[in-house]
C-alpha cells in the first residue's frame, strides 16, 4: 500500500503562521503509521525545525517583508522526511552557521536556529531555486 | 503576548501565559523585561510552565535577559521547564548556564 504523504503550504512572510505550520508538522507525525521510533520527540522536533527553517526564511531571506511569501513543501514516506522552505530573498549564507559538532558559545543570543535544524535532522542544504533559494532538509526514519 | 507578572520581595516573577515562546512573540518578551530592567529590578524569575514549546528567539530572549540581569549584578533564573522545553535547553547547552528550578517556591528560597 503505498504511503507518501506530500503537504505543500503558502503563507505570508510573517511570524503569526509559524504555530499553524508546527502545528501541521505534529499531526503528520500521526499519520506515520510504520514510524517505529519515539513518536512524541519527532512530533516535537519537526515542530522545531519547522518554526525554525520559516524564521530563517522570514528574517534572513525574504528580509521580514511581509508582502512576500513563504513556501513549505513536506514530503513523508516510510524511509524519510523532507522539508523544502522555499523563499524570495537574497538568501543567506548556510556555512557561516557554526558546526553543532563545535563547542560554540552559549551566550550568544543569535545563531541558534541553523545550529538546532543540524542537530535534530540528518542533512541540511541551501541553494538556488526558480529565482530564489530552497532550505532542504532531511530526516531518515527507522 | 499574555504575562502575569508579581512581586515578591526584591524579586519580579514573570509567569508567561503562552503555549509557544517564539519568533512571534518574544520581542513583546524581550521588551517586557527590558521594561522590568529599566524600572530597577534586577532580579527576575520567569515561569514557564505553560510554556510546550520554545524556539531559538525564545531562548536568544531569555540569554539576553540573563546577560542584562547580570550586567547589573542581578539574575534571570527559570522555572517549571516542561520535558520539551529543558530538552532545548540541553540540546543548545544552556541549561549549563541558567538556573533551573522545579517550582517557583524552589526558585525564590534560593534567593
Amino acid at each position: 500500500m503505498k504511503s507518501i504523504i506530500d503537504i505543500e503550504i503558502v503563507v505570508p512572510n510573517q511570524t503569526r503562521y509559524l504555530s499553524m505550520i508546527g502545528k501541521i508538522g505534529e499531526n503528520l507525525v500521526r499519520e506515520l503509521d510504520r514510524f517505529k521510533g519515539d513518536r512524541e520527540e519527532l512530533a516535537h522536533h519537526l515542530n522545531v525545525v519547522l518554526t525554525e527553517a520559516v524564521v530563517n526564511a522570514i528574517k534572513h531571506a525574504n528580509a521580514a517583508d511581509p508582502n512576500k511569501d513563504i513556501q513549505i513543501r513536506i514530503s513523508a514516506s516510510d524511509q524519510e522526511i523532507c522539508i523544502k522552505v522555499y523563499d524570495s530573498g537574497q538568501g543567506f549564507d548556510l556555512t557561516s552557521v557554526p558546526d553543532p559538532s563545535f563547542e560554540t558559545d552559549p551566550l550568544d543570543e543569535k545563531g541558534r536556529g541553523i545550529f538546532i535544524i543540524r542537530s535534530l535532522m540528518d542533512s541540511v542544504e541551501y541553494k538556488k531555486s526558480n529565482g530564489g533559494n530552497v532550505l532542504e532538509i532531511k530526516k531518515k526514519l527507522g | 503576548m499574555q504575562l502575569k507578572i508579581e512581586e515578591n520581595g526584591a524579586v519580579r516573577v514573570i509567569y508567561v501565559k503562552e503555549e509557544r515562546l517564539d519568533a512571534h512573540n518574544s520581542d513583546e518578551f524581550k521588551a517586557e523585561l527590558n521594561r522590568q530592567f529599566e524600572s530597577g529590578m534586577k532580579d527576575l524569575l520567569i515561569d514557564l510552565k505553560e510554556v510546550r514549546f520554545i524556539d531559538s528567539s525564545g531562548l536568544g530572549v531569555l540569554v539576553s535577559g540573563f546577560k542584562n540581569a547580570s550586567a547589573r549584578q542581578g539574575s534571570l533564573k527559570l522555572s517549571e521547564l516542561q520535558n520539551q522545553v529543558k530538552s532545548m535547553f540541553e540540546l543548545t547547552r544552556l541549561h549549563r548556564v541558567f538556573d533551573i528550578f522545579q517550582t517557583v517556591d524552589d526558585a525564590l528560597k534560593s534567593y
